[in-house]
């Protein structure tokens, strides 16, 4: 909140110096957290992303409006689907999902349809649909949509796809700002934050940032432990197994010869 | 309190992890099985990837294991002689197992092959142990002393290469364990489990050791194949949950000495019908899985 009062003031103060020059509206973008660390209590966070339209002349209509998406890696995966043969459920049909974001959030301030038109969003890939690309499956298979809102839908149980409409709040049109929910099973890397702003349909400008999410700490080392030196992470792990079943072992001895 | 697990990539709650690890500890500890058939399955309940739960599972198992196997060795009923020949014939089994997993995977369709086979077996394990021991309480509930003796013995017997298995009160050929050990190795490594609940059954009735003696000489070859999974699966796969198996066998090896204590207590005959329930418990849940419509026809899995 007194980021965005901050941001307000900052706005306010630019606003007079380019006053009645051309039209172009440009968007200033700030995060909650430029970095998310996993640690050992990592349970899921919550990064408030926020912003303000800088332009150069008083807002004219129609209204602004804006479309904030969270995108994680992208991940290859395939979609199964059961079919019942001889009384058994048995996987048969799959489709291949080469590129797929392990997380994807959409917040408008608006309705998705009323404001983006199919066109736009086949340009800018904005809705979790158009999100997910390159889709490839058998020549049995002939209803490749199928799976795809099959995935959707997991993922939405899950939420890892989160669809937010209205979710943006906007002032004066002016100042903007939003919520994502980011689970506990985050994949890491680099996430990336698009912002669009649109009118009538049409994007009219976007402004894309990062946000870095990884492992700190203990998490960090074992994970680089697992890959990286293998061998040790494997005795270790055996180690511990045999060290604390025999320490077991010894307590409960004690304790019953007491 | 939630606990991020660096491997697995989740964070879940402790206190869950512990009493799962808890179970199936106090389950190893009066049976003798590994348990991994049973904490495998909970883990992806909880949301753990399967890969890692598998791998993981492994990890705790030797931990219970050990902690049971101590307990077991105090009260003198593990017979390390029938042990070592069992993982001889093991190894060899699993050696032949994991070939035939792969040939298998080039087929397709060998996740339905490892249920079936799964429900197959318990099925019949189950069937037979529940049968034979509810046999077994009825002798003893109508006749007090004097357990007939088993006839079946005659033809092992003559086999060549005799050895004394001290603490089984065995004198018999080494080949029908090496055998035993054999299949359950094949087994094992085709189903990916320590093979504890086949070799419990084959050891009581192929074998005909006795009950108590099964439950530690098991668990000491369990440990044997339950650390070489670990290994190869941290080493090639890198899917071994440090974390996780911290908390699961905090549980795990507490569990197993209340588990051995327990076992001491019952009689044999009432173990066996225990054991027999459980597996088919596990095998009715699997055959029931793969003929109810599942929640959602679709699933989601990792591209290899």
């Amino acid at each position: 909140m007194r980021a965005r009062a901050l941001l307000a003031a900052l706005v306010l103060a630019l606003l007079p110096a380019t006053l009645a020059t051309a039209q172009d509206e440009e968007v200033v973008l700030g995060l909650s957290q430029n970095r998310v660390a996993i640690n050992a209590n990592f349970d899921g966070s919550e990064i408030l992303i926020f912003g303000a339209v800088k332009r150069d002349a008083v807002p004219i209509l129609p209204a602004l409006d804006v479309i904030v998406t969270v995108a994680g890696p992208n991940e290859p995966l395939k979609v199964m689907r059961k079919e019942r043969r001889a009384g058994i459920w048995v996987n048969t049909d799959q489709v291949t999902i080469r590129q797929a974001p392990s997380f994807y959030a959409v917040s408008t301030t608006q309705p998705l349809s009323q404001i983006l038109t199919q066109t736009e969003d086949l340009r800018h890939r904005i809705s979790i649909p158009r999100a997910i690309r390159s889709i490839t499956s058998g020549d049995d298979v002939l209803d490749e949509d199928n799976f795809v809102n099959a995935l959707i839908r997991l993922r939405e149980q899950q939420g890892t796809y989160l669809m937010q409409e209205k979710a943006v709040r906007l002032d004066e049109q002016t100042l903007f700002n939003t919520r994502v929910a980011l689970p506990s099973n985050l994949t890491e890397g680099v996430y990336r934050v698009d912002v669009y702003l649109l009118r009538e349909g049409r994007v009219i400008t976007s402004y894309e940032t990062a946000l870095r999410v990884g492992k700190v700490g203990l998490e960090q080392w074992l994970y680089a432990l697992a890959h990286e030196q293998a061998l040790a992470y494997a005795l270790l792990a055996i180690f511990i197994a045999v060290i604390s079943g025999w320490a077991a072992s010894e307590v409960f001895r004690l304790i019953r010869n007491q | 309190m939630q606990v991020y697990l660096p491997i697995a990539e989740i964070s879940v709650n402790a206190f869950l992890l512990l009493g799962l690890g808890g179970i199936v500890g106090v389950l190893s500890g009066m049976f003798g099985v590994g348990g991994g058939f049973l904490i495998t399955p909970l883990l992806f309940f909880v949301g753990i990837p399967p890969a890692v739960a598998v791998a993981t599972s492994a990890n705790q198992i030797v931990a219970s294991s050990v902690s049971g196997l101590f307990a077991h060795l105090k009260r003198k009923t593990v017979d390390l002689r029938m042990g070592g020949i069992l993982q001889l014939g093991g190894l060899c089994g699993a050696a032949v197992g994991v070939a035939l997993f792969n040939w298998l995977k080039q087929l397709g369709q060998v996740d339905l092959l490892v249920n079936l086979c799964y429900v197959v077996f318990l099925g019949a394990i189950g069937m037979l142990m529940f049968v034979e021991s509810l046999n077994a309480i009825r002798r003893a509930g109508k006749v007090t002393v004097g357990k007939p003796r088993r006839k079946q013995r005659g033809w092992v017997q003559t086999w060549p290469l005799k050895m004394r298995f001290r603490t089984s009160g065995l004198y018999i050929s080494i080949i029908p364990p090496i055998l035993v050990g054999f299949s359950v190795g094949i087994l094992s490594a085709v189903m990916g489990v320590g093979g504890g609940f086949i070799m419990v059954p084959a050891m009581i009735y192929i074998l005909h050791m006795p009950t108590k003696v099964v439950i530690g000489t098991s668990l000491f070859q369990i440990i044997f194949v339950a650390a070489f999974t670990t290994f190869l699966h941290a080493v090639t796969f890198h899917t071994v949950d440090i974390a996780l198996a911290l908390f699961l066998l905090i549980g795990g090896v507490i569990g197993a000495q209340f588990g051995t204590r327990i076992g001491a207590r019952m009689k044999a005959e009432q173990l066996r019908i225990l054991l027999a329930l459980l597996v088919l418990a596990v095998c009715g849940k699997l055959a029931f899985d793969l003929v109810a419509p599942p929640n959602d026809i679709y699933s989601i899995a990792d591209l290899n």
